[in-house]
């Protein structure tokens, strides 16, 4: 039987891959032809999405992006035996430019297998890591993931390995808490970040790889319970990881005694709630506890005293999603991989006005006018390309004297931009960056979580500020008080929501100012909420 | 859901207490389990989860106002929500915006006259490069111009006959 494979991840989805995948099984069923219809995850190679692959024995041939009416013509033109002749034959999948050149370590399988297939997931080389974690003492797992040189991948880019034996040399035997002796770990599966969707992806099509790494990281620190803290925002994402926790579960992956090995781990998502600063770890955990989520003063360090008061390793999606491969090919086949002391690789995520958006898995070092240029092909629009916020909503706009930086944390912190996350978003040059300015100062103020002055007044006060500049109105004046206004976030507030949100708005300000001087007058702007 | 009556609404919450208490931070979750089933948090809920968790009504009301995503008010039969990030700025989402609050004659965080729709903001779906992204239920849209954003309105209205609700149904030019 044929096995045809449509994507069912979010991105898919949000482009009719449910309607491609039942038309597709209506003709065949009206041809009296069987197939074996596989829901895989997307390869990431979003612009060809809903992507159709088939499988033949040259390998797997790709349609895409396949609608529903494509479908008649694509099985007359020999669709379900890779033949070429339709216009939307891509030829074998891993040959496509895109995906051929990337060096995919966590997205290795992405696409590739039925995500909540454990089969699938083992035939792929998952679990080895597990078994070899298995095999060692904690302190042997912990220096493996230090010898990768794995740094965090949620943003601050902390040593995982220095983070792991902190909780692996924590005491936990914590007075009369009901938790005492008891380790924690948590993956930070917020994202965020607006123009990252890897941690999504991830969880969509390859979820027992995060399984896996979490186990390995319980074994590692001596803890017995993880917690996935998911937003709300992912509901498919939602669905498939309760699957495949629920499958490895059944099979001995996960509970009392996973593999038989005397040790326990246990699972459980806990979802978030539509709060941007819940990503942030300390939050997170009060989130998770039933608090509202506001920042914790450190120390104590997570680490010490995390979750219920407890040892606790938060890392993200990736950092976690890192560990099943550096277990089984070591520490040092990782970190072969990179550039200084930005190891192995990123999951870039190209996203905004771009041409060819979707994830571009690169060691570090790679430019980011490669990635705009190489793999995006420039903007959807057509229209050059003005401005790149590099980094999330807290990372800089980066205009295109800075494009030849090569993607290190240390290289871009140079230049006073940031890598974070990796999500790179693209702006044509319609864009305006005063409008651009003035949107992270209301971001700031809308997803404050309220402990600061600064962040929470600041940053209302600076959308103010910014539409007196808009509306020249004692323009020096109110550019001045905005730069004051930064200072003040940047020297007043605890976490990095109200320290980095000067980050947009100076380098809006500093590499795009005739923005900010423009005259107005005739502007038709209607700024949000106002319509 | 039209038939439910207040002690059913009460007998569902503290099965849903007495179904999640046991667990560590069990507060969120029984939060979302609530507003699953009703789609809010009814303000008459907070006393019965306050006493299950042990701890006080302010604590609860605290948490549910922290959360963009908690109501204390019935949403609309539908719940739209717009991506306001950047990546979708990038693709038109200020177009996308406006029209969608003139066409629908709200502004965020209210409910059409008729009661169909709620309209909510998002700051990102994770579809950042197939964008302007739109979530209604569950369901996340890519590419949503104001045309596929009026297709998909239609969609809602014209579908689901069977289950319209008994009352006569305005038509939407209000507001
Ligand atoms: C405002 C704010 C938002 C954050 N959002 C996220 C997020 O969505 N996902 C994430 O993994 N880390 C996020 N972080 C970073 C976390 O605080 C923390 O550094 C991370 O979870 C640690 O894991 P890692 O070392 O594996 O990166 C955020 C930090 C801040 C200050
Ligand atoms: S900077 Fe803002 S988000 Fe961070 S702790 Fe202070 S008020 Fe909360
Ligand atoms: S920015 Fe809109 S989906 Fe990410």
């Amino acid at each position: 039987m044929v096995k045809v494979f449509v994507p069912r991840d979010t991105t898919a989805l949000s482009l009719g891959a449910n309607e491609v995948a039942a038309i597709l099984q209506r003709a065949c069923a009206d041809r009296s032809v069987d197939i074996e219809l596989v829901r895989n995850g997307s390869r990431g190679l979003f612009w060809l999405e809903p992507m159709v692959e088939v499988e033949t024995d040259q390998g797997r041939m790709a349609y895409g992006p396949v609608t529903p009416e494509d479908i008649p013509a694509l099985l007359d033109e020999g669709l379900l035996d890779g033949q070429p002749g339709h216009s939307l034959y891509l030829g074998p999948t891993e040959e496509i430019p895109y995906l051929k050149n990337q060096q995919r370590l966590t997205f290795a399988r992405a696409g590739i297998i039925d995500p909540v297939s454990l089969d699938d997931y083992i035939h792929h080389g998952g679990y080895v890591g597990l078994r070899k974690a298995l095999a060692r003492i904690p302190q042997e797992i912990v220096d493996e993931v230090k010898a990768s040189g794995l740094r965090g991948r949620g943003g601050a880019a902390f040593p995982a390995g220095i983070k792991w034996q902190t909780v692996l040399d924590a005491d936990a035997r914590t007075g009369s808490s009901p938790y005492s002796k008891r380790k924690f770990i948590v993956c930070n599966a917020d994202e965020g970040d607006s123009g990252t969707f890897a941690d999504r992806l991830v969880m969509e099509a390859d979820p027992f790889m995060l399984i896996e790494g979490m186990t390995i990281a319980g074994l590692a620190v001596g803890a017995d319970t993880g917690y996935i803290y998911l937003r709300s925002e992912y509901p498919v994402a939602h669905k498939i990881l309760n699957e495949a926790i629920a499958r490895a579960g059944k099979a001995g992956y996960l509970g009392n005694n996973v593999l038989n090995s005397g040790k326990a781990f246990h699972l459980e998502v806990r979802l978030g709630a539509g709060a941007y600063i819940c990503g942030e770890e300390t939050s997170l955990l009060d989130s998770l506890e039933g608090k509202r989520g506001q920042v914790r003063v450190k120390p104590p360090l997570p680490a010490l005293k995390g979750a219920f008061g407890q040892p606790t390793v938060v890392n993200n999606v990736l950092t976690l999603a890192a560990v099943p491969f550096i277990l089984a090919e070591g520490g040092q086949a990782y970190a072969d991989y990179g550039r200084g002391r930005s190891r192995g690789t990123l999951p870039f995520q190209l996203t905004g006005n771009i041409e060819r958006g979707g994830v571009v898995e690169l060691a570090f070092g790679v430019t980011l006018r490669e990635l705009l240029e190489d793999y995006g092909g420039g903007t959807a629009s057509g229209r050059p390309m003005r401005a790149v916020q590099v980094g999330g909503p807290l990372g800089a706009y980066m205009p295109e004297g800075q494009w030849d930086t090569p993607l290190d944390y240390e290289a871009f912190s140079e230049v006073g931009a940031v890598v974070g996350h990796g999500g790179i978003v693209v702006f044509d040059d319609t864009v305006d960056m005063l409008d651009q300015a003035r949107f992270a100062m209301e971001f700031c103020a809308v997803e404050s979580c309220g402990k600061c002055t600064p962040c929470r007044i600041g940053s209302t006060r600076g959308v103010e500020v910014i539409d007196h500049i808009r509306d020249n109105q004692e323009r020096d004046y109110h550019l001045n008080l905005l730069e004051d206004l930064c200072d003040t976030l940047e020297d007043g507030s605890l976490c990095a929501m109200g320290g980095m949100t000067p980050n947009p708005v100076r380098s809006a300000l500093n590499h795009f100012p005739d923005d900010f001087h423009q005259d107005r007058t005739t502007a038709s702007r209607t700024p949000a909420g106002e319509a | 859901m039209n038939k439910t009556t207040a002690t059913d609404v009460q007998h569902m919450v503290h099965q849903i207490i007495a179904d999640l208490n046991h667990k560590p931070g069990a507060l969120m979750p029984i939060l979302h389990a609530i507003q699953d089933e009703l789609g809010y948090i009814p303000s008459d809920s907070v006393p019965a989860i306050a006493e299950g968790l042990q701890i006080t009504r302010a604590e609860v009301h605290g948490v549910i106002s922290f959360y963009h995503d908690f109501r204390a008010s019935a949403p609309g039969k539908h719940t739209i929500h717009i991506c306001r990030a950047e990546a979708c700025q990038a693709r038109g989402c200020r177009a996308l915006e406006r029209h969608a609050q003139q066409t629908l004659g709200v502004d965020y965080h209210q409910t059409t006259l008729d009661g169909d729709i709620t309209l909510e903001a998002a700051y990102c779906l994770g579809n950042c490069a197939t964008g302007p992204s739109i979530r209604i239920g569950d369901d996340i849209h890519g590419r949503v111009t104001p045309a596929r954003f009026d297709a998909l309105i239609d969609q809602l209205q014209t579908v689901p006959l069977a289950i319209q609700p008994v009352l006569a149904k305005e038509d939407n030019t209000h507001g």
